[in-house]
């Protein structure tokens, strides 16, 4: 059985049900509690939870971050959420330096169970400092888990296996995929961490890629058929711990890659992976790996720019026929 | 004055000597540190207590074993005072595999969470005091009784971290005690040459937080703030900020010469000497000089044998390098 939602009210879903299966799961933020999140992710949780477990915060991202590493050495399970993925800068000690390194540095003592939910990407017109996609970012400081849903079954799954999980998971969830509505499980489901998924299979080339890029890879797969090129789209879902076997699997059959994200493409997640694949499957290759990115800059505010910023379908199609000499 | 003696009157020889203890063990488990990283033993930097130790052992001995705490870089009087191993203090010191982190966090991020409730050292100043609030509003969500302390140097009240968790803390009634141990420098600068307020605490006011300000050379008030910070943290009211005022014998670290203080500062701290002082304490109490003679010399065996411990313990393996990473899928986590 499955129903349709979107992928704000299955992310509310996921969260719902481990709220009430787990009492140590409590939810920290700004304008989580009394409005309910600004895209209703919340709303209704504070009359059910109460206000020890959905807490507004002050607008003090390093010290309600902080305080969430504090209480999950602790044995609480924090999901934090910030408005912006863009304001982890204003967090940066307590997720880089604290979260991410305690288990080590204890010498194995503690585990940090900190969810912090980042809402991520392009495309609002929000300009430079609410439009980043800050995955690389996460991705570089070992001891922290990243995922990048791209649509509604999996944004419940992964925030499920996220606070779940004894490691500090980030999950990166694209503004513009909030409202899309898509068909889910009715009954209950955990996305395992680490699996990437192949979305359409195909022999020609292999797309890596996640979160909203994701439909536009499908987009760019489809339009590609029509003139005889058969992509396979691979949703990463997980970039660390990234699916290696998947994308292995994927290159040794199809031997062309592009990896597609609208990240900056300099230091990209993008560019490790590619790395990555030169490394290991070089011999698999008929071409260079190409990286399919936002361009180096900051995010634009006018319409006319921003869209200049980010891989589109014909973007991702043109690259493909680059990579493949067509 | 009167009221004063009268007050230091109610302690017992043996509460006295237990203070005198303490603040002995720390100044010997320093001092030996301080001679092995001398001799090149030890790798990276120390930061050493000397000076502080009548702050931490009047602090110490007002926290309950239900609760927590956090430290800073410079830690070691913390560990001692909380009743800590020395030897696994100094094999950490020494990055051996028997240390509190197996040699995975050295000398200023020692942590115990199972024995101590030591939440852990940081070496990112004003770290703690988020951890620390996160941990006094996990006691808020469960309910539990404990307080939690964070230990916190002079510097750390000009981050925002400090402000940020303060007025959080206050707001929500947390469980918290910030113990300030103001030394005056924040490596070479000194305090008020980068700080507004004659004392730290009074920023508390701000956020509308009950303080105190005491000698950090009198262990009695030392103790007697802190046990009224607990209990005001403990029944319920909201944190409490306790600043003692300290000396840092030492330079920042162990081997800085410390040129860019004033020479007034080290005669200040001499005249004030803790442990002189506690010991004239014990004394006026009816211990004997033999009684403080035997505490000294039994600190130096016991340091010596951590000492010992601490040289004749394992390095780690290197192919334990990446263990501890993770909770879970730690090996494919680290492998790309």
């Amino acid at each position: 059985m499955s129903k349709k939602i979107t992928v704000s009210k299955a992310i509310r879903e996921g969260l719902l049900e481990e709220m009430r299966r787990d009492d140590k799961v409590f939810i920290m933020g700004e304008d989580m509690a009394v409005m309910g999140n600004v895209f209703a992710i919340t709303t209704g949780f504070l009359e059910e939870f109460g206000p020890n477990r959905v807490i507004d915060t002050p607008i003090s991202e390093e010290g309600f971050c902080g305080m969430g590493v504090g209480a999950a050495m602790r044995g609480m399970k924090p999901v934090i959420e910030l408005m912006y993925n863009d304001f982890i800068t204003e967090a940066a000690d307590p997720i880089f330096n604290q979260a991410a390194k305690l288990k080590y540095m204890s010498g194995g003592q503690c585990s940090i169970p900190l969810v912090l939910r980042l809402p991520m990407g392009s495309g609002r017109r929000n300009a430079g400092q609410h439009s980043q996609s800050l995955e690389a970012l996460a991705c570089h400081f070992p001891g922290l888990k990243v995922v990048c849903p791209s649509n509604a079954e999996d944004a419940k799954g992964l925030i499920k296996a996220a606070i779940r999980d004894p490691d500090p998971v980030i999950v990166f969830e694209h503004k513009l995929l909030y409202a899309h509505k898509e068909e889910i499980p009715e009954e209950e489901y955990i996305t395992p961490i680490g699996e990437a998924k192949v979305r359409r299979e195909g022999k020609d080339i292999t797309i890596i890629t996640w979160s909203r890029e994701v439909n536009f890879a499908m987009d760019a797969a489809k339009s590609l058929e029509a003139e005889g090129i058969d992509a396979e789209v691979l949703d990463l879902r997980t970039l660390v711990p990234v699916d290696w076997d998947a994308i292995k699997a994927s290159v040794s059959k199809t031997h062309n890659v592009i990896i597609v994200s609208e990240e900056v493409k300099r230091g990209s997640y993008a560019g490790e992976l590619s790395a990555q694949i030169a490394e290991e499957l070089f011999d698999e290759l008929d071409a260079p790996v190409e990286r399919v990115c936002g361009l180096n800059i900051v995010s634009p505010f006018s319409p006319v720019l921003e869209d200049e910023n980010f891989p589109h379908p014909e973007t991702i199609a043109a690259a493909v026929k680059r990579v493949l000499n067509k | 004055m009167a009221k004063r003696e009268a007050k230091k009157a109610k302690y017992s020889k043996e509460q006295l000597l237990g203070f005198y203890t303490t603040q002995v063990r720390i100044r010997a488990f320093e001092e030996h540190a301080a001679e092995c990283f001398t001799k090149g033993m030890l790798a990276g930097n120390i930061h050493l207590s000397i000076g502080q130790e009548a702050a931490e052992a009047g602090a110490f001995a007002a926290i309950q074993p239900q609760d927590y705490f956090t430290s800073t870089h410079r830690g070691h009087g913390h560990v001692i005072a909380r009743g800590g191993d020395p030897k696994l203090a100094m094999a950490e010191l020494f990055g051996k595999r028997t240390g509190y982190c197996k040699g995975k966090g050295g000398s200023m991020h020692i942590a115990d969470m199972a024995k101590m409730n030591h939440l852990g050292a940081n070496g990112i100043v004003g770290a703690g005091q988020c951890i620390s609030a996160g941990s006094a509003l996990a006691s808020k969500i469960m309910g539990d009784d404990a307080v939690t302390v964070g230990c916190f140097g002079d510097g750390s009240t000009n981050e925002g971290s400090f402000h940020e968790s303060l007025n959080m803390a206050a707001t929500w009634k947390l469980p918290m005690v910030w113990f300030i141990e103001n030394n005056c420098y924040g490596v070479s600068t000194e305090i008020h040459r980068v700080t507004n307020t004659p004392d730290l605490a009074t920023r508390a006011a701000a956020y509308n937080v009950e303080y105190a300000v005491v000698d950090g050379t009198d262990v009695i008030a030392v103790h007697e703030a802190m046990l009224k910070a607990m209990e005001h943290a403990r029944s319920g009211k909201g944190p409490y900020v306790v600043e003692a005022k300290v000396y840092r014998y030492q330079g920042h670290y162990c081997g800085d010469p410390a040129v860019y203080r004033p020479k007034e500062y080290m005669e200040n701290a001499l005249a004030n000497d803790s442990i002189e002082k506690t010991g004239k304490l014990c004394l006026a109490a009816g211990a004997t000089q033999d009684e403080l003679d035997a505490i000294k010399a039994a600190a130096q065996a016991e340091m010596d044998e951590a000492v010992k411990f601490a040289d004749e313990s394992p390095y780690p393996d290197p192919s334990e390098v990446t263990d501890d990473m993770y909770s879970a899928d730690n090996e494919r986590c680290v492998a790309r």
